[in-house]
């Protein structure tokens, strides 16, 4: 199986950082992964996006034009993205920064106000990684153990408090209904 | 024990990967897509004994600082992206014509001029034609894949030292940038003898000179000849390519490292819908694999060449299959990344060609 993820927001939001985590997580269950992203003459506050494949075959073109899956985090990335998912696949939305609304019928839409959950739970910065723990409820590509693993790995020992925040982040994303 | 796999960007893993070769010495200046090689080397080479990372006052100073550390004997690297590589033909130049073992990176960015920083291929003739002034070639190595970042960036000093002649790995932004998983490569710490480095030796023998001027014709002659008697024996052992599914292919699409990937999907879905379409990728630039491309032509109808430039591949892959076949082009440039779709319209174009017999 083969899941194209693509991931976009403000810089700033952790769009390339979530991205990483998707595709470290991926490596860790042993898959091919591939993690691409946008590059220029970009600063906080501008647009960001990040392509990452998991896969369990060679990965050809790392570049994700129509993804299975689609996290958008703010409200350009929407428009710009929302109607590139394939037919069958599904988006999650951080509803805080979005405003606009999709009418396509043929995606499953999960929608989230993260930023202002991390923020009314003392994780400002912290959204990405609760679209995270959304992501892994509802498509299941990756598991509650594998991010925790991964999580673990990535944090440097200095930062080691940093685990338990991105943990209730990922538990905050995943028991949202 | 194999080493575990880790998440790295092409740029990083290849550093890494030139460090564990054994490379001492890395001299860069920053420029866009490639700075996170010099970046990691300022943060590992303080670290290694006998390590050596300067950030130059420019590019043909870090290029002449190449040169005299390859002069030594040691394992010297640089790194830029298209306009700073161009900023270091002279240099190049003068390190092959002292039959200097070095490596030098090229990650791609759209030109002419100061161009874009988005991924490309348009440096193919550079590197594979042009290198700097004067009768000489490069070792080219186009990487694939972040695996192939480090792995070659070890196959390009092993050959550099075996050949005694400067290596060129020609990547682009896309390789640069992405991170994959990469497993390093075990290395032999054993490293040539260079008996003839401008090292050190108490008056144990006579002086070894480094250099490229010869005043007298004959001997600079001499020198041309004697170069090009190895570049022969460069072209039979070092000529590599990739093959995908080209056992049966009436189309070879060919190209070379990050556009042979998009090159890979539209050959499976090719495939999907029944067209005989394989895959031809040149590992090696310089030597060009010819042999390889010969030996699809006894199934091949119809070659599309595929790249990140107006075309500069082309002329080599029709002299490689002596123009025994029509050899097509399509590519973008100026930084645009050819779509898996773009190609498969190629690829289907061509094979309704061959069914009206109009190839």
């Amino acid at each position: 199986m083969t899941s194209e993820i693509q991931l976009a927001g403000f810089g700033g939001q952790g769009i390339l950082f979530a991205g990483k985590v998707l595709a470290y997580c991926g490596m860790l269950d042993g898959r091919e992964v591939s993690w691409l992203p946008s590059y220029g003459p970009e600063m906080r506050g501008g647009t960001c996006n990040c392509s990452v494949t998991l896969s369990d075959e060679p990965i050809g073109s790392p570049t994700v034009y129509n993804p299975d899956i689609l996290i958008v985090m703010n409200e350009p990335s929407f428009v710009k993205y929302i109607n590139e998912v394939k037919p069958g696949g599904c988006a999650f939305v951080n509803t805080t920064l979005v405003d606009s609304v999709s009418d396509r019928k043929d995606i499953d839409i999960y929608n989230i106000p993260a930023t202002a959950m991390a923020e009314e739970n003392g994780l400002t910065g912290g959204a990405n990684i609760v679209m995270i723990g959304m992501l892994i409820k509802k498509t299941g590509i990756i598991s509650m153990d594998g991010i925790e693993s991964t999580i673990r790995k990535m944090v440097p020992p200095k930062k080691a408090q940093l685990i338990e925040n991105n943990m209730k982040a990922i538990r905050m994303g995943y028991d949202f209904e | 024990m194999a080493e575990e796999r880790v998440l790295m960007k092409g740029n990083e893993a290849l550093a890494e990967a030139a460090i564990r070769a054994g490379c001492r010495c890395y001299f860069g200046y920053p420029i866009t897509p490639q700075t996170e090689i010099a970046a990691y080397m300022s943060k590992r080479m303080p670290k290694i004994e006998g390590g050596v990372f300067l950030q130059a006052e420019s590019e043909i100073a870090a290029i002449n600082m190449v040169y005299g550390a390859a002069a030594s004997g040691v394992r010297a690297m640089t790194s830029s992206s298209s306009p700073g590589v161009s900023l270091k033909s002279e240099g190049i130049s003068y390190i092959a014509g002292c039959d200097l073992p070095c490596v030098i990176v090229n990650v791609q960015r759209g030109g002419p001029g100061l161009g874009g920083i988005q991924p490309s291929q348009s440096d193919y003739y550079m590197a594979t034609k042009a290198g700097g002034h004067g009768d000489f070639h490069l070792l080219v190595f186009a990487p694939a894949s972040v695996q192939d970042m480090a792995d070659f960036a070890v196959w390009a000093f092993e050959s550099a030292d075996k050949y005694r002649m400067p290596a060129m790995i020609l990547s682009d932004g896309l390789l640069g940038q992405m991170m994959e998983p990469v497993v390093f490569p075990e290395i032999s710490s054993a490293q040539p003898e260079k008996p003839w480095a401008a090292v050190g030796h108490n008056n144990a023998r006579p002086h070894n000179i480094i250099n490229s001027l010869y005043l007298q014709p004959d001997e600079l002659e001499a020198s041309n000849i004697q170069r090009f008697e190895r570049y022969e024996v460069v072209k039979r052992e070092m000529a590599s390519a990739q093959t995908y599914l080209t056992e049966d292919a009436e189309i070879i699409v060919t190209g070379y490292g990050a556009t042979s990937r998009i090159i890979r999907s539209a050959v499976n879905a090719a495939r999907k819908e029944g067209i005989k379409a394989g895959m031809l990728r040149p590992v090696t630039l310089w030597p060009f694999p010819e042999q390889a491309y010969k030996d699809t032509l006894s199934t091949a109808k119809v070659y599309l060449d595929v790249e990140m430039s107006m075309g500069q591949m082309v002329n080599d892959v029709k002299l490689a299959i002596e123009c025994k076949r029509p050899v097509h082009f399509f590519g973008h440039t100026g930084g645009i990344i050819p779509t898996p779709a773009e190609v498969l319209a190629q690829i289907k174009a061509l094979d309704e060609k061959i069914r009206k017999g109009d190839i």
